[in-house]
């Protein structure tokens, strides 16, 4: 299972963040400060697995990728491949980059956020199952949508943070 | 009021706002933040349903990225729930997913809500619900919600029916009697010619498989279909990781499996599902030769890969194989041991933890050589990992993989001598243990510890500091095999062992004092024999044994016997002692004469070193100068034990200036006094320290009396703040009443005394000179290893400055599996006291949150035919008096079951041949029944009630046709033997 998804800039500061069991607050930021401690003595061209149980207790592996300034870090345990987070973690971040660019950077971003999102929604399945197919074989976004994450409509919701703050 | 609500939603700040606002912000950011939070509270409470989930937004963004508590809007997170417009609402899901928990008390308030929207028409708000509640569920709002779940199993909207099945991995998590309910309709959904349906639930049964893989086995023939048939990998990854627990459970199951596995790894593009592949062959079906060989050329295209991702996973994958197939490591060795030079530090670990799998008895010293080499180049993290890992490998059972020991202590010597070296704990144990353990040993033990202790530069560090006193009890315990026990005093007693900490500094002190005990007991025995020799013109040997038997020999019976019972009350956990028990007693007195021979000749090589008048009077002098200012230190423990030392020194003290000027006739009977008590304290300490075993405590009888449950509270508030020196452990030396002589341990000397001292006392006044500054002592004397094969001693000289390709040709002969090489001195004995020394672990037992859930799921698989037990009722009991939504869906359950158990089952319950050859009485169809169908037609019927069941018939009899014919074997009674 996923236990979380993570998204830094390369100071650390989080840009988002989601755990899928239930951590308190100040938990959550010691968290994501100790994966930044781990990630940031990591040099480029390293492998992109770490074993963090030292963070998140037994069973926990934790996949990361440097996009320009971002981390991208996924937690996950033993009943996920890492290979297929790893692309995973690519689907991800094609979608936002695709979403985001096409949406016309804010307008439609702010549109998005405030108007239809059931609108939105409407077309955002679809459109990104589309995406996924197109970009792998495989189809992430089942798993995606079913895997107790349910990331990605919250996602979609996200991504205006995230462009405003890459902005 | 109505106007100032308008002006709020006109002029309020959207999360848009916000966010720009903070990156242009000009007052600081936390400034910034406490303002936007001050509008957040104030917004929250408006009435408008616009502004206030407007703000909860703000608020969840405030929470998630910047970290702020959320939870006292948790009130306005159900309200924005609860609002009609979908925009609304999706906020307030948001919210109430990201900070709702168990603990949160308005979460009672959203069942309802929760209901509403779940039974709602919009798919999207389903949805919404069903995410929302994938989250947060507690048992409560699981149970009550459960029909409503049940029903969207079924749903024809794919979206939604997708995610109902995620929710339902945490429905049976917090409440397991959902099982009951759910689960066939979960099964269902694996047949599903959506993949994405299939997708999410494999994706749910791989998640409650990893925590109890046991209650799944009977849906194997589903997994297998999809193993076979899927073509998508994500699918494929899941049923594979399923298999690969399912099968170490029935091993039967791997025959079937192993055969489409290999198929998807030989055929696959992916690498991920290639990975995969190979991790189930490697952990599961190790046994398949075949299978293991091609996943071996699939690790192999893995590590010679460029991405590190794939090297890193290769050699993951090549150390699971390492425990059952070492040929796969070896014929990789070139690579894993160049990886050892990465500079990715995962990499580094995963090769080191290989290369340590190679290691075997005739090549762990030179992989250890090379290491240790590679080590003292390497980062400090990674050289303690490769001391770690070394010290661990040599030291695993016994260290059944070192034959030469005296090489092995002179590494742990080297090795404590490497900067970065953090092991102490670990090489202090094994100097420990290792003297302890082997006899033959213990001359390099003490010349290792001796050249440790005497090097001043190693006191500052910190690290060292267990390695040294563990150095310090060695050549205090086995002090009678150093060559210069002065040197080893000057060492003890250095000024700068004033760095150490006090417990440390105590066992220096014990040492030094089992030191001087040796030191004048040899320069007393000495003197007797230079008198007695020149008293009588007998043979020496003669005379000595005639004196000393005259001395020992009433208190050296005497002690034997009655010694004898007590120590019979050891043997049962020290084996050393009945065999010297054996030595001791039969023999008597004679033994003791042995020992005197051998004593006279080793003191005749001591000479050299001198036990004069002069030397033992400067002895004492020197450690009453060192330990004069610790007999008022704070330390309890240095205080006590300078006490003691400087208290013994001046009980003899007043014997030795007399003796000095005595004549040669009464020479012996003044020394009487002062040479019996050091006699006893001589025997105190030669007692030997035998390994105990770890179920010793057990094997003692509890005496009569003693209250070993009373309780000691009262006792722990006056202790409490007393804290054991750590030491204590092993440095006690033994009680009087145990006294004994070391027939062994002198026995052990007189071997050592034919070899030249090299040692003089020019040796030593060069040290004295030195003291105290930094030098490193240069002396690599060669005692022992005369006899020994030079152990590649070029090699060492090239070691140091190799690089990974020296590496590999280094090991290139070490790693192939050799004959055994003909060892020039064979394997000492090491003491082992029993076979089962180490901790057995415990199988941990599963929490009673699965315990919970596998009851529920084994009742649904395998009908009432598992034995109730305490953990399956409690949830059903628990349910029959909470349950209240439930009953419409389940109500028929109990007649249902009892149409089942009057049909076959109930007068076999848990009886599998009795039951198989009742099948067979039976008519055909009923042969081919397992047990897992039980449930299957129970749950048909509940269908059957509910008018569905009518495409459901053609499938069961699929099913059906894939059951195979029921199981002799116990076991097989509750797993279907489908694929045999």
């Amino acid at each position: 299972m996923i236990r979380a998804v993570i998204v830094m800039n390369n100071q650390g500061k989080p840009r988002l963040s989601k755990f899928y069991d239930f951590q308190p607050v100040e938990k959550q930021q010691e968290l994501i400060r100790c994966v930044y401690e781990v990630l940031r003595t990591r040099a480029e061209n390293m492998s992109n697995f770490i074993q963090a149980n030292s963070i998140f207790g037994p069973d926990a592996w934790l996949v990361y990728k440097n996009y320009a300034t971002l981390y991208f870090i996924f937690v996950f345990d033993s009943s996920e491949n890492e290979l297929a987070m790893l692309d995973l973690m690519q689907v991800f971040v094609e979608t936002l980059d695709k979403c985001l660019s096409n949406a016309c950077e804010l307008d439609i971003v702010f549109n998005f956020s405030k108007v239809g999102k059931g609108l939105k929604c409407n077309h955002a399945g679809p459109k990104i199952n589309d995406l996924v197919a197109q970009l792998i074989a495989h189809d992430f976004l089942s798993e995606l949508l079913s895997e107790l994450n349910c990331l990605l409509v919250e996602l979609l919701g996200f991504c205006i943070f995230l462009a405003s703050n890459l902005i | 009021m109505a106007g100032s609500s308008i002006m709020e939603t006109l002029f309020q700040r959207t999360l848009d706002d916000i966010i720009k606002g903070l990156r242009l912000q000009l007052i600081g950011e936390s400034a910034f933040i406490s303002k936007a939070m001050e509008e957040i509270r104030r917004e929250i409470k408006s009435t408008d349903p616009h502004t206030k989930s407007t703000a909860l937004q703000k608020l969840t963004y405030f929470n998630s990225v910047h970290g702020l508590d959320m939870s006292w809007a948790a009130f306005h997170v159900v309200e924005v729930i609860g609002s009609s417009r979908f925009a609304h609402k999706k906020i307030g899901y948001l919210a109430a997913s990201q900070s709702f928990h168990d603990g949160t008390d308005v979460m009672l308030l959203i069942t309802n809500q929760l209901r509403k929207d779940l039974t709602s028409t919009n798919e999207f708000e389903v949805s919404l619900a069903l995410e929302c509640l994938s989250r947060i569920a507690t048992l409560d709002l699981a149970r009550d919600l459960t029909p409503e779940i049940f029903t969207l199993l079924s749903s024809s909207k794919n979206l939604v029916r997708k995610k109902a099945i995620g929710v339902i991995l945490r429905v049976f998590g917090v409440y397991p009697d959902a099982v009951r309910v759910c689960f066939k309709r979960l099964v269902e959904n694996l047949e599903s010619p959506d993949p994405q349906m299939v997708s999410a639930t494999v994706g749910v049964f791989c998640e409650l498989a990893s925590k109890d893989p046991g209650s799944y086995l009977p849906l194997a023939p589903e997994f297998y279909k999809i193993l076979v048939d899927s073509k998508n990998n994500w699918i494929l990854i899941k049923v594979m990781k399923i298999f690969a627990k399912l099968v170490q459970l029935e091993p039967r199951l791997a025959k079937r499996v192993v055969e489409p596995i290999c198929e998807h790894m030989a055929r696959t593009g992916a690498k991920s599902l290639m990975f995969e592949c190979v991790r189930t062959i490697v952990t599961s079906l190790a046994e398949y030769e075949s299978a293991v060989k091609l996943a071996v050329v699939k690790i192999r295209e893995l590590l010679i890969d460029d991405d590190p991702n794939l090297k890193y996973l290769g050699l993951q994958a090549l150390s699971i194989v390492a425990s059952k197939h070492l040929w796969a490591v070896l014929e990789n060795k070139e690579v894993v041991i160049k990886s050892l030079s990465d500079a990715d530090p995962n990499i580094k670990l995963e090769s080191l933890r290989l290369v340590m799998a190679m290691v075997s008895d005739s090549n762990v010293s030179e992989i250890s050589r090379v290491l240790v080499n590679y080590a003292l180049k390497s980062d400090p993290e990674f050289c303690n990992e490769i001391l770690g890992s070394i010290l661990s490998t040599c030291g695993r059972n016994f260290y059944e993989k070192i034959i030469d020991f005296d090489w092995y202590v002179s590494l742990l010597g080297e090795m404590s001598r490497i900067p970065h070296c953090q092991k102490g704990e670990e090489v202090e144990n094994q100097f420990i243990d290792i003297g302890m353990r082997v006899k033959d040993v213990r001359p390099e033990l003490v010349r290792v510890a001796r050249d440790l202790l005497i090097d001043p530069a190693l006191l500052g560090n910190p690290f060292l500091n267990r390695i040294l006193s563990a150095a310090a009890w060695v050549s205090g315990e086995y002090v009678e095999f150093s060559k210069n026990p002065f040197e080893l005093m000057e060492a003890l007693l250095q000024p700068r062992t004033s760095l150490l900490s006090p417990s440390i500094r105590a066992v220096y002190i014990h040492s030094a004092f089992k030191v001087l005990i040796f030191c004048l007991h040899s320069y007393f025995f000495q003197r007797k024999t230079i008198a007695s020799s020149s008293l009588s013109s007998n043979d020496l040997a003669q005379g000595v044994s005639d004196s000393v038997s005259v001395r020992e020999s009433p208190k050296g019976s005497g002690s034997a016997t009655c010694e004898a019972p007590a120590n019979e009350l050891d043997g049962g956990f020290n084996p050393r002692i009945p065999s010297q028990l054996s030595k001791d007693i039969p023999t008597g007195n004679g033994d003791d004469m042995i020992v005197t021979h051998g004593q006279t000749s080793s003191f005749a090589s001591l000479e050299k070193n001198s036990f004069t008048e002069d030397s033992i009077s400067n002895l004492l002098n020197l450690i009453e100068m060192a330990l004069g200012p610790l007999s008022v230190s704070h330390e309890i423990e240095l205080q006590e034990r300078a006490r003691n030392i400087l208290g013994f020194i001046e009980l003899i003290k007043q014997e030795i200036p007399g003796s000095l000027d005595q004549g040669e006739g009464n020479f012996e009977r003044e020394q009487l006094k002062a040479s019996e008590v050091i006699n006893v304290m001589r025997d105190a300490f030669s007692k030997e320290l035998g390994p105990v075993s770890i179920s010793a405590q057990e094997r003692v009888p509890v005496p009569d009396g003693l209250m070993l449950n009373e309780n000691l509270c009262d006792l722990e508030k006056i202790c409490g703040d007393v804290q054991l020196p750590s030491t204590s452990s092993f440095s006690l030396g033994t009680p009087h009443s145990k006294e004994k002589i070391g027939v062994s341990l002198l026995n052990l000397q007189s071997k050592e005394e034919s070899e030249p001292s090299t040692e003089s006392t020019s040796l030593l006044a060069e040290h004295r000179k030195r003291h105290g500054l930094y030098y490193l002592s240069s002396e690599k004397n060669e005692i022992s290893s005369t006899d020994y094969p030079p152990a590649n001693e070029m090699k060492l000289q090239d070691d140091l400055h190799d690089d990974a390709e020296d590496l590999v040709k280094l090991t290139e002969q070490s790693l192939v599996p050799k004959k055994k090489p003909n060892h020039a001195k064979p394997r000492p004995v090491v003491v082992r006291l029993d076979e089962g020394d180490e901790v057995s672990i415990v199988a941990k037992k599963p929490d009673s949150k699965d315990d919970l859930l596998s009851g529920a799921v084994r009742d649904v698989l395998f009908g009432n035919e598992a034995i109730p037990t305490s953990s399956r009722r409690n949830p059903s009991d628990k349910s029959s008096s909470k349950r209240k939504g439930k009953e419409k869906v389940n109500i028929d359950l109990p007649s249902e079951l009892k149409e089942n158990l009057g049909d076959e089952e109930k007068p076999d319950l848990g009886n599998p041949s009795s039951r198989r050859s009742k099948h067979r009485t039976h008519g055909k169809e009923r042969r081919h029944r397992s047990p897992g169908k039980n449930d299957e037609e129970r749950e048909e019927n509940v269908q059957k009630e509910k008018q569905k069941s009518s495409h459901r018939h053609g499938r069961h009899k699929a099913r059906q046709r894939a059951d195979g014919p029921l199981n002799v074997v116990a076991q097989a009674a509750v797993i279907p033997d489908f694929l045999l």
